[in-house]
């Protein structure tokens, strides 16, 4: 109960900010709007306006703050404009039978799950035997890891442009293109974790398997992997979010078939604000369940492995 | 490394052989001598205790009997073979001061995990657990998970995953160390129990005067800077031993004996 309380205090505050700072960010267009208008504003010209702060400007039109969260574009769309918009593209396509619809949220937040879900898979999976041979390897472990490391300081808004289009450019379906991207992403915690992970058993026990004469096959399916599963799934909250930004990521550059990414970017080509905050909403709400399920699936399978006691 | 493989006539009675065992580790600032000139054989059906204080090198000597360790001079057999040949051919089992169950198995699953990698059927795995848990007073445990069992309940079932695999030769490195008196008193007993009813060869080391008079045929004790035996006491009291046999003055003179062993070789000295 008091955690329940202390996050609702938390998100009252924030959004009591959001709303406060609706004020400065729109007030140049409600000043605009208010003079064509005819209204009165302090000062009434456009071009003295312009180099005025913004909080200066709010100041001195303390009338025209009720107009600032209900603007058209705003710069900063108020909350309740942002929550409208989410209702009417998710729950309200649900009520008019249009769920799937070009203009629904959940059409292209399932488009966007796909490509993540996808990438995911394949980057648990890249990442789990990258993990296995660097650390069975010592050839691979000295090669490999700088490279690995390298591949994620490369920002990827500028190369996924590029894998992307030449991948589209092969005919390679989009959804795969994409889950590339997602796979980049999302490979590197996996392999950092796993190969922590498949290290963890301490000497005795590796001792122990060594007594029994048990191969490193045996010793890898046996002892290793059962015991580096809690920094799976560590790993895997992690790259389930990167995967998901990948997805959104490659969204920008290959947005004709639609997706979160593809709404923020035709919001943001049109100018729609309010739209770019709820496909916003959408992706953080996405990610979040995304993560909350592999929380489940580790406190249930780690409480029948016998690590969380 | 000078482990040479003793020629064999007939069945060899002694199990383990060390002659002028020698082992230096190189360490970073100067090397530690860890074994000095060591010499011992432990016959068949023997029960050997050895004890010292920290550093003497009693544990380094078991894990060269397993071949956890290479030595630097000397030489060393077990059953007429080089250490890493004994253990390839799981001469020994192998019990540490830890339990090292998995969690994630459960006791008779854990007891299976040398038998599945040694590649015996599951027929035979079954019975084997079945059977070893019974020799350890863990029956009705099999389905259980480590964490549902106390710390000297965990350890006997790590005895009977070294039990289970039927090798002639017991390793156990001060495997009640962590557990209290009470629960040690009664493992030394099912220990002794366990002996009698395999008849398999023990070597055990310890840091409990009591416990090794109580258990063992031959005591041996070791000190430390270099580690070298210094004494190896033959045990006159009977076989049957009764936990009470530790009240008796045979018993405190074993013991007062081992006493002296270890103030020779400078254990109480500051």
């Amino acid at each position: 109960m008091k955690s329940v309380l202390a996050i609702l205090t938390v998100v009252v505050a924030l959004v009591g900010f959001w709303y406060a700072a609706c004020v400065p960010m729109n007030i140049h267009e409600a000043a605009m709007q208010a003079q064509r208008a005819g209204e009165e504003v302090t000062p009434a010209e456009a071009p003295e306006r312009r180099h005025m702060g913004r909080i200066s400007l709010a100041l001195k039109n303390t009338g025209l703050w009720s107009t600032v969260f209900s603007q058209e574009r705003p710069q900063l769309p108020a909350p309740h404009q942002v929550a409208q918009e989410f209702w009417k593209t998710t729950w309200g396509m649900i009520e008019r039978g249009r769920a799937f619809s070009k203009r629904s949220l959940i059409l292209h937040g399932w488009i966007t799950l796909s490509a993540t879900l996808l990438g995911f898979a394949f980057g648990t999976a890249l990442g789990i035997v990258l993990a296995v041979s660097i650390v069975h390897s010592r050839a691979m472990d000295m090669s490999v890891m700088p490279w690995i490391i390298a591949s994620q300081t490369v920002p990827i808004l500028a190369i996924a442009p590029m894998i992307v289009v030449v991948l589209a450019a092969l005919s390679v379906d989009d959804i795969v293109a994409k889950g590339v991207i997602s796979m980049y992403l999302s490979f590197f915690p996996v392999v950092v974790g796993m190969v922590k992970g498949l290290r963890s058993p301490d000497a005795m026990q590796m001792d122990q398997m060594k007594t029994w004469n048990a191969t490193r096959a045996e010793t890898l399916w046996k002892l290793r992997l059962p015991s580096s599963t809690p920094y799976l799934f560590a790993s895997l909250k992690v790259g389930v979010a990167a995967s998901l930004i990948g997805a959104v990521v490659a969204e920008l550059s290959l947005s004709s078939n639609g997706g979160l990414g593809a709404r923020l970017l035709a919001g943001s080509y049109y100018g729609q604000t309010v739209q770019i905050w709820s496909a916003l909403f959408a992706a953080a709400a996405l990610a979040a369940v995304l993560v909350w399920a592999i929380g489940v699936a580790q406190k249930v399978t780690l409480k029948r492995m016998g690590f969380a006691q | 490394m000078n482990n040479e493989t003793i020629p064999q006539v007939g069945p060899p009675k002694a199990v383990v052989e060390a002659r002028g065992l020698d082992l230096t580790f190189q360490t970073k600032d100067s090397p530690i001598q860890a074994l000095k000139d060591v010499s011992l054989t432990i016959e068949q059906g023997d029960f050997v205790s050895f004890i010292g204080p920290s550093g003497c090198g009693k544990t380094t000597f078991l894990r060269c009997i397993a071949a956890l360790e290479q030595p630097t001079g000397g030489n060393l057999t077990v059953n007429g073979m080089t250490p890493d040949e004994a253990r390839r051919s799981r001469a020994y089992g192998y019990v540490f001061q830890a339990a090292g169950l998995y969690p994630w198995r459960t006791i008779a699953k854990n007891i299976k995990l040398p038998l599945e990698i040694m590649g015996y059927s599951r027929a035979d795995q079954e019975e084997r657990v079945k059977k070893v848990l019974q020799l350890v007073d863990l029956e009705g445990f099999g389905g259980k998970f480590p964490w549902q069992l106390s710390g000297g309940m965990q350890q006997r079932a790590s005895i009977a995953r070294a039990l289970a695999f039927d090798a002639d030769i017991l390793l156990m490195d001060e495997p009640f160390g962590a557990l209290d008196e009470i629960v040690r008193d009664h493992l030394n007993e099912q220990l002794l129990k366990l002996w009698e009813r395999t008849n398999k060869t023990i070597a055990f080391v310890t840091h409990s005067i009591p416990e090794a008079v109580y258990l063992s045929t031959r005591i041996v004790v070791m000190s430390p800077r270099p580690g070298r035996i210094t004494d190896v006491i033959e045990s006159p009291l009977p076989k049957e031993r009764p936990l009470d046999i530790r009240d008796t003055p045979e018993f405190l003179e074993v013991a007062h004996r081992v006493r002296e062993g270890l103030r020779a070789g400078h254990a109480y000295d500051d």
